[in-house]
């Protein structure tokens, strides 16, 4: 069976490591942080200019000035730094941020992303994705395998404008865990009861699949 | 050389129509509201507004969309302004959109008086269309010019009689790039104290940037997007 979006944030949570930083975008992606594993430290940075962002504040201790990139009230931890736009992007420009994990609408098998704009509908502007996407060391996309038509966002070139190109470097789906290796999707782990054969009619690009797939673990 | 003015209508007054004005904050944190009130009041139109946002619908630089007070908005996110957007599609409005990290630092190098920089974000996007590109190390960087403008609006925690600025919290965002690339940098303050009760330790935005600071009031500081936990018993 499918996962659900809290089991797509669990499973990438895995893929932290004691000393990262990490830049988390909004959506499933910002989910993440609720499932750091026991025993590692990871800090989290808010690209308008937080490193170290906490929780959500306890009910009455809003702070306006105090917000993370999707205009959230937060909190900071102990240990927490602020500093202006320009530097924020300067540490995702120069690779000091180890992961960053964002949404897709499509993705494409030589990693190139599309997120921002859809022909037709009111365009809201790229934000930070660019620059994220641009300069990140490692990008994992947290998305559905499918759009709400049905059809597969995983594709042999993207068809919406891009926001940047050769640049993801792992897809974590509803139905499976997918690294982008030699311009190609290769299938690293299925969601629990989902077949190989349902992943790939769901892969509108190449999908490579090379022995046995275990089921992701939790 | 007196920097200090009584209130935002004072400190804005030689505005003139079609100004290019550079606005801090990001989303509604950090706003200069008092500035922007002001600017509303006085009516001034056809200006071009480089922000990182637009506001809502009531509040921020919404409001100077309400009155059709824009001409042209440079941001890198609109979303949130359903003014802005009708007024986008009946082609009332003029919109240039730059990735984030980008804006930011065109704002910055004006005020380290570089004339452009090379940044990887947009490359082979729409974005990179009839930009000059560099290839360094094997990776390719988009020349993007710097970003001055007539006056700038910024919005800080402290200030004193000489223009130093302190923010606060995540509230700093655009504001001390903003700073750097105005001829005429306006700053509000919630609290304007006198030169040597700022600690030099602490000061974001020398005083060398500011041209003009007031004493701030009434500040609403609405919160965009409420989140809470429940309280702990």
């Amino acid at each position: 069976m499918a996962i659900d979006k809290y089991q797509i944030a669990q499973r990438i949570a895995k893929e932290l490591k004691d000393g990262y930083y990490v830049n988390l975008g909004i959506g499933i992606p910002t989910l993440v942080a609720n499932y750091i594993p026991g025993g590692i430290n990871v800090t989290l940075q808010s690209e308008n200019g937080l490193l170290g962002m906490g929780p959500f504040p306890e009910e009455g201790r809003e702070d306006p000035d105090l917000i993370n990139a999707g205009k959230q009230t937060i909190t900071t931890l102990p240990g927490s730094a602020f500093f202006d736009s320009a530097l924020s992007f300067g540490m995702i420009r120069a690779g000091k941020v180890d992961l960053t994990v964002l949404g897709a609408m499509e993705v494409s098998e030589r990693g190139d992303i599309a997120n921002w704009k859809i022909p037709g509908k009111m365009v809201k502007g790229m934000g930070g994705a660019m620059d994220l996407v641009a300069s990140a060391k490692n990008i994992i996309v947290a998305m559905m395998h499918t759009n709400p038509k049905g059809e597969s966002k995983l594709l042999p070139e993207c068809s919406l404008p891009l926001t940047g190109i050769k640049c993801v470097k792992k897809i974590v789906s509803d139905l499976a865990v997918i690294e982008i290796f030699n311009n190609r999707f290769k299938l690293l782990e299925r969601a629990p009861g989902v077949s190989v054969e349902e992943i790939k009619s769901k892969t509108a690009g190449t999908l490579m699949v090379e022995g046995d797939i275990p089921e992701m673990q939790f | 050389m007196n920097k200090v003015f009584k209130n935002a209508d004072d400190a804005i007054k030689d505005i003139q129509d079609g100004a290019v004005i550079m606005i801090g904050g990001f989303g509604l944190c950090g706003i200069p509201e008092n500035c922007l009130t002001a600017l509303v009041k006085k009516r001034t139109k056809n200006l071009t507004c480089v922000s990182n946002n637009a506001g809502v619908d009531d509040f921020g630089i919404g409001l100077l969309l309400k009155g059709r007070q824009v001409k042209k908005m440079v941001a890198s996110y609109v979303g949130e302004n359903a003014e802005f957007e009708r007024q986008l599609l009946n082609g009332e409005l003029e919109v240039e959109l730059i990735p984030q990290g980008t804006l930011a630092t065109r704002c910055m190098a004006a005020g380290y008086g570089m004339p452009a920089i090379f940044t990887p974000a947009g490359v082979g996007t729409e974005v990179a269309k009839g930009k000059e590109s560099r290839v360094f190390n094997g990776k390719e960087y988009l020349l993007e010019y710097a970003i001055d403008a007539g006056f700038a609006f910024v919005k800080a925690w402290k200030g004193d009689k000489l223009g130093n600025l302190i923010y606060k919290e995540t509230a700093r965002n655009f504001n001390p790039l903003m700073a750097m690339g105005g001829k005429i940098t306006i700053a509000e303050v919630e609290e304007l104290v006198e030169p040597g009760e700022l600690d030099p330790n602490q000061v974001h935005t020398p005083g060398i940037y500011v041209h003009r600071i007031f004493q701030g009031s009434h500040y609403e500081k609405r919160i965009e997007q409420r989140t809470v936990r429940p309280k702990k018993s």
